[in-house]
């Protein structure tokens, strides 16, 4: 796709950087303890840090991936929503108020507050800064992805201002300016995304949806004997049913020079011919679209209703409808999603999109992404092991474990966690409407779907699209603030001065806090340009699947269990956090990326969590059990048990 | 070193309860979400059946969702109620 820039969202993005960047110079100058820098003074008020807990955790994955990911498979993308809101529970009734009571500045802190011991600063450090990196890398690539089409500047560039502004905001003011970052991004995230919905309803279904006031692309369909002679003479074949083509279910047609493919399906008579959308990877590196060059605009966004039902009666369009009346018809008709293939076709990769017309009580239900329906063992196991992770990783998050460290009390940190769900779940039920939304309105660019919910917005008009894309980008900011706050925490609080002993005054550790927050900014800024391409879940459900395997066991079991000692959970630490990154880089999603058949990899599944995190509950209980002079009398007051 | 909390806090004799709370609340919300992961893996085709006018997948997550929101309310409102009369 191609896309022009607006001035209101080039004016809209640079006024909200301009704030951000005037409101963390403000708050630097009430900065200069070592409380204020990373736990902004610990006198945040609860609702403040409830919607910036949203704010915090509502991050690219959630806005672009989420949103994508059910523009293109429905109801399978949803289910990411429903289990990270899940993952609060967990927050809430176990984590929140001992987090509360036992920590200073980082998770680190809470798990050693009862040991002292060199091996959890150790440990710990290293799982922060690795989850903290590999949910980076995700939040990086969103903010490259997006500046293409709001600044007309390449990925890099986006990358890098994010990387420089999130680093200004944390190096002036750390958590304070984090904080008041987080809070506005999440309550404009909220307020516009409903914004959306309700243009969604409003303008109600269709089966003809209208793009900005430029129509739907009509894709056009052939009639085809078995011998392949076409109902339109000026089509002629150029690759036929013996071809690679045909072999995957397709055939290449030319028509007064302009080649495309076409998908076959069968009919009474011979073949009905359907067109496709299709890139094409040359063996230079070339990339074209439908056949031509991206700036050509012949790579049509897509997603429309090809049978559209309302209380039972066929109809072409709803007009204004509820949420449950728009859900309802969705349910009752036939929405067109798009399958895809790879054929090689000489030296070239050509990736078709092809039309899957699929009834939306279909769409509406788990099955499209994740094998589940006539699954093997092995599959079921892998979508079991994802909603495990999703449930138990948004507790084990080291940058949303810190924010429990800004309120001034225990039921301070109740009460902020009961508003992140409501305002998290709140914006997780739209998510479904936005998704589905953009699967209807003819907005999705299939090459990256990353983008359905800003161009789902564009076709209410360019306002719209100008303060959603501002604001997704605002969601890259705030969510990678509160990164860098907890990684810069593990380098400065937990190695310099707890692990190595570095003896520092309280402005020597905020400097040094700044300085490790520069530091990790830059990295952050080389990994969103080494990464580029990749899609924005991809690695927040592994960074999920690390964290729930490398430091929930720790949490729970030091809170529940009287004899956890030292050891046991650096040893649990340990094992949660290699054996979950050893299965990720063995597994066939990584095998695709080392250039290899996803078949031939070690392992077949994907998600390691169901591995990961008994593996490192067990390495907790057996080591605990085998060292357990090292008891302190009063570990278990970490559980108020 | 200092791992304490960044601010001081008072001792609240209410943490017994509402650790036993929690657990207790924790266990029923993991329950119904077992169960949603279950049926979704072993037998999808029942979250395709219509209720309310809805797919059954569509009102397990609203439920899901909703009763999140719920149990929480209710926590928040008990533990609340439990720090007043055990903290005074």
């Amino acid at each position: 796709m191609v896309y022009t820039q607006s001035p209101i969202a080039i004016g809209l993005f640079f006024t909200f950087v301009a704030f951000v960047l005037g409101l963390s110079f403000y708050l630097a100058r009430r900065t200069s303890s070592a409380e204020g820098y990373y736990a902004a003074g610990g006198n945040i008020h609860w609702f403040t840090n409830g919607i910036a807990f949203a704010g915090d955790y509502l991050s690219a994955a959630s806005f672009l991936g989420i949103c994508g990911m059910i523009a293109t498979a429905g109801y399978d993308g949803w289910m990411y929503s429903i289990g990270y809101l899940a993952g609060w529970i967990v927050a809430l009734f176990l984590v929140a108020e001992p987090m509360k009571r036992l920590g200073k500045f980082t998770f680190t802190d809470a798990l050693d507050s009862k040991f002292n011991s060199k091996a959890i600063q150790l440990t710990a450090a290293i799982s922060t800064l690795l989850v903290s990196v590999f949910y980076l890398i995700p939040q990086m690539v969103g903010a490259g992805v997006l500046v293409q089409p709001l600044l007309g500047l390449p990925h890099w560039v986006g990358v890098c201002i994010v990387g420089v502004v999130v680093t200004i905001i944390v190096a002036t003011a750390g958590m304070a300016s984090t904080t008041y970052v987080q809070f506005f991004k999440g309550a404009l995230l909220l307020i516009m995304s409903t914004v959306v919905v309700i243009c969604v309803l409003v303008r109600g279904l269709s089966t003809d949806p209208v793009n900005n006031g430029a129509a739907y692309h009509d894709f056009k369909t052939l009639q085809a004997t078995t011998a392949l002679e076409l109902s339109d003479p000026s089509y002629n074949v150029v690759a036929g049913l013996d071809s690679e083509f045909g072999k995957a279910g397709f055939v290449k047609l030319i028509k007064n020079g302009e080649e495309s493919i076409w998908h076959l399906a069968q009919s009474a008579s011979g073949y009905t011919l359907e067109e496709t959308l299709y890139e094409t990877h040359k063996a230079d590196g070339t990339r074209l679209f439908n056949g031509s060059a991206k700036e050509d605009g012949k790579f049509f966004p897509v997603g429309h209703i090809k049978e559209l039902k309302m209380d039972g009666q066929e109809v072409a369009a709803t007009g204004a409808v509820g949420p449950l009346a728009y859900l309802s018809a969705l349910k009752d008709s036939t929405i067109v999603l798009w399958g895809k293939k790879y054929i090689h076709d000489g030296a070239d990769t050509i990736t078709i999109f092809y039309q899957k017309p699929t009834p939306g009580s279909r769409v509406l239900r788990p099955g499209l992404k994740f094998k589940v329906d006539n699954a093997t063992g092995l599959q079921k196991f892998n979508f079991i092991s994802l909603m495990l992770a999703l449930f138990c990783g948004t507790a084990a998050l080291p940058h949303i474990l810190i924010r429990y460290y800004t309120v001034p009390s225990q039921a301070a940190a109740r009460k902020s966690t009961i508003v992140a769900i409501a305002a998290i779940g709140f914006f997780y039920v739209l998510t479904l409407f936005l998704g589905m939304g953009a699967m209807t309105n003819g907005v999705i660019n299939l090459t990256d779907n990353n983008m359905s919910a800003p161009l789902l917005a564009l076709s209410f008009g360019v306002v719209l699209f100008a303060v959603i894309s501002s604001l997704a980008f605002a969601t890259v900011l705030g969510t990678v603030s509160g990164l860098i706050v907890a990684a810069s925490g593990a380098v400065a609080h937990d190695l310099m001065d707890n692990f190595l002993g570095m003896k520092m005054t309280d402005a020597g550790k905020v400097r040094a806090g700044k300085i490790a927050a520069i530091v990790v900014g830059c990295i952050a800024i080389y990994l969103g340009i080494v990464f580029e391409g990749m899609n924005v879940s991809f690695l927040v459900g592994w960074a999920f699947a690390v964290a729930a395997s490398a430091n929930l066991p720790a949490i729970l079991m030091l809170l529940f269990w009287k004899k956890t000692t030292a050891k046991g959970v650096a040893a649990s630490i340990m094992v949660g956090l290699f054996s979950s990154l050893g299965l990720i880089l063995v597994s066939p999603d990584m095998w695709v990326r080392y250039g290899m058949l996803p078949g031939d990899a070690p392992v077949q599944f994907n998600s390691p969590a169901l591995i990961s995190i008994p593996a490192s509950f067990i390495a907790l209980v057996v080591v605990s059990l085998m060292t357990q002079k090292d008891v302190p009398v009063d570990a278990t007051e970490a559980a108020g048990a | 070193m200092a791992h304490g909390p960044a601010v001081k806090l008072g001792k609240d004799n209410a943490s017994g309860y509402k650790t036993k709370l929690g657990v207790m609340m924790f266990i029923v919300y993991t329950l119904i979400y077992a169960a949603f992961v279950g049926i979704n893996a072993t037998n999808p085709h029942l979250m395709q059946n219509i209720i309310f006018g809805q797919t059954a997948a569509v009102v397990w997550g609203f439920g899901l969702i909703g009763l999140a929101l719920v149990l929480a309310v209710i926590y928040n409102n008990l533990c609340t109620k439990a720090e007043e009369k055990l903290n005074d």
